[in-house]
């Protein structure tokens, strides 16, 4: 089911836990489809003065593509100008893992995001321009966050008995 | 690798050695089609009407009133839209409940989107149902309930006696889905009008299970052609995987108590050990439960992730049923039982069987603190803090 690359992301990932010191932070997913992930990252210059993902890690609630595609698009992405790390799409993520099973399509789209989200984050604090194209795949990411809370609810009303809240109330989804 | 440890019976089991030797002359040397009239024929006949009554003897039913399928979602299909078929469209209500296996909830879903209507119950968060929940759910127009011996994904057990004895006062006529019963609990069939059971899940092989039908029970069949089975299910019968039913059903009923003994001090242990980890619960009942099933719900982790890392390990188990695994959403049975959300993805079925070690146990014991807190470093949700 899985490529060798993606367990062996799985088995020893990559950048994973809390950065000391971060910039900015993406969070994606939701409880609900059983995936969370939060993407930091520290931006630093490079020799040239660029924005430069100096640092990167992630904590990732989900399952073995879920964890293997956060290891890989933090290998990506360490070290890019955040003009190319804004590149990186979720077709490469899955790429780079030697592909991803259809019904885990989607855990690549989640990491793609998650870097998305935390580079938006990061120029939106620092009142920095933010590309178009940034802005378009924020905005996509927004409006699936409140297609999936929508279904979050509907999920949340159809239990009989009352589920306990969702520790997660402030994550996004992908 | 370590020696590999196989701790998902309740998905399938091994073919017991007794049962394969017994099953082996019926491919190649007693081939015949039981149909048959000649010498081949006859012996594949005798071999399957043998098993038939081995099987209704240890059940305690008549022989003629165990119909082979192809396996228990074809005996649960049968169960349920033969019994709406039956009815020769007059519709009516069928009550099942929220947690049984989609065999039968697809099938009841299929009758309600084509005419008839349905009642699915609650249960508590053991996942018990009360018999009273079925009394109150049944109508003047209810002709059929099923409701499941005991539960596939978390073991609960189900009053099957009570709710039957309910049905008949009323003429309703009532299935048990028994998969996971059959061969390790005592099933009381004298409350059931239907119940289904499967060879594999007993180690026996696969592509073969029975629906007990009881007689003068109205059922249409759902496999039409030469009439097999007295019309009530066509098709050539698997010889030789009735036979391995009937010689896995000799087994169990020859070394049953022993087995479930074991496997229970097993699931006791499981529970003791499992509570020691932080952030965890038992999903199901503590001790209304089948023998063989455990299932645990570990906070901030993904049940995938679990069993892909004790499989690294060598250690097989499983997220909840096998046939939902790619599904996004949780399960529907632990949903059903209100685990919270943010636990019902994090969930691990232990399921035993006749060839499980006490060493196979302690060696999961022994993994799993450390497979968990590797899951739970990665992850956002931080166990405690």
């Amino acid at each position: 089911m899985y490529t060798e690359k993606v367990i062996e992301h799985f088995r020893h990932p990559h950048n994973m836990g809390r950065l000391a010191e971060y910039s900015a932070i993406g969070k994606v997913g939701n409880i609900v489809c059983g995936d969370v992930m939060w993407l930091y990252i520290r931006v630093g210059k490079d020799d040239r003065g660029r924005d430069v993902i100096a640092d990167i890690s992630w904590e990732t609630f989900g399952c073995t593509a879920a964890i293997a595609t956060s290891s890989m698009v933090s290998d990506l992405a360490k070290g890019k100008t955040l003009a190319e790390a804004i590149a990186i799409t979720n077709q490469d993520v899955a790429q780079e893992l030697g592909g991803l099973p259809p019904v885990k399509m989607h855990c690549s789209a989640l990491a793609a995001d998650a870097l998305n989200e935390a580079i938006y984050t990061y120029l939106s604090e620092q009142g920095q321009e933010i590309p178009d194209a940034l802005r378009r795949r924020h905005e996509r990411i927004e409006k699936e966050v409140a297609a999936l809370d929508k279904r979050y609810k509907a999920f949340l009303d159809r239990e009989t008995r009352k589920a306990a809240p969702p520790e997660t109330g402030e994550s996004k989804c992908s | 690798m370590p020696e590999r440890i196989y701790l998902d019976n309740s998905a399938t089991t091994p073919v017991a050695s007794e049962v394969f030797d017994a099953m082996r002359p019926y491919f190649d040397s007693a081939y015949g089609n039981a149909s048959s009239l000649h010498a081949f024929g006859r012996e594949a006949r005798r071999a399957v009407e043998e098993s038939r009554a081995g099987i209704a003897e240890f059940l305690g039913v008549l022989p003629e009133e165990v119909v082979f399928t192809s396996g228990a979602t074809e005996a649960d299909n049968l169960a349920v839209l033969g019994t709406a078929y039956a009815r020769d469209r007059r519709g009516g209500h069928v009550v099942s409940s929220a947690i049984e296996h989609h065999a039968v909830l697809h099938s009841v879903d299929w009758l309600a989107s084509h005419g008839f209507e349905a009642t699915l119950l609650d249960v508590d968060e053991t996942g018990r149902i009360d018999p009273d929940q079925v009394r109150a759910a049944l109508r003047k127009d209810t002709f059929l309930v099923s409701i499941m011996a005991g539960s596939n994904e978390i073991g609960t057990l189900e009053p099957i006696a009570e709710i039957g004895a309910l049905c008949r006062e009323r003429g309703i006529v009532f299935h048990t889905d028994a998969v996971q019963g059959f061969g390790k609990i005592d099933l009381p069939v004298e409350s059931v009008d239907l119940l289904s059971a499967s060879a594999h899940k007993l180690h026996g092989p696969k592509g073969v299970g029975f629906l007990f039908v009881r007689r003068k029970t109205r059922l249409s069949p759902l496999m039409l052609g030469g009439g097999h089975e007295r019309g009530r299910r066509s098709g050539t019968e698997n010889v030789p995987g009735i036979v391995g039913f009937a010689a896995a059903t000799r087994l169990a009923a020859t070394e049953r108590d022993q087995v479930t003994t074991r496997l229970r001090a097993f699931r006791a242990k499981l529970l003791e050990g499992v509570a020691a980890i932080p952030g965890t619960r038992l999903n199901g009942h503590p001790t209304e439960s089948l023998p063989h099933i455990a299932n645990f719900s570990f906070a901030g982790i993904e049940g995938e992730s679990l069993v892909m890392r004790l499989d690294e390990e060598g250690i097989a188990t499983s997220t909840g049923s096998a046939c939902s695994s790619p599904d996004l959403e949780p399960s529907h049975v632990l949903v059903a039982i209100g685990v919270p959300l943010s636990m019902a993805h994090g969930s691990l079925r232990i399921s035993t069987g006749r060839q499980t070690t006490p060493t196979d146990i302690d060696r999961l014991l022994d993994v799993l603190p450390r497979v968990v807190k590797d899951l739970r470093d990665l992850s956002p949700f931080k166990v405690g803090e």
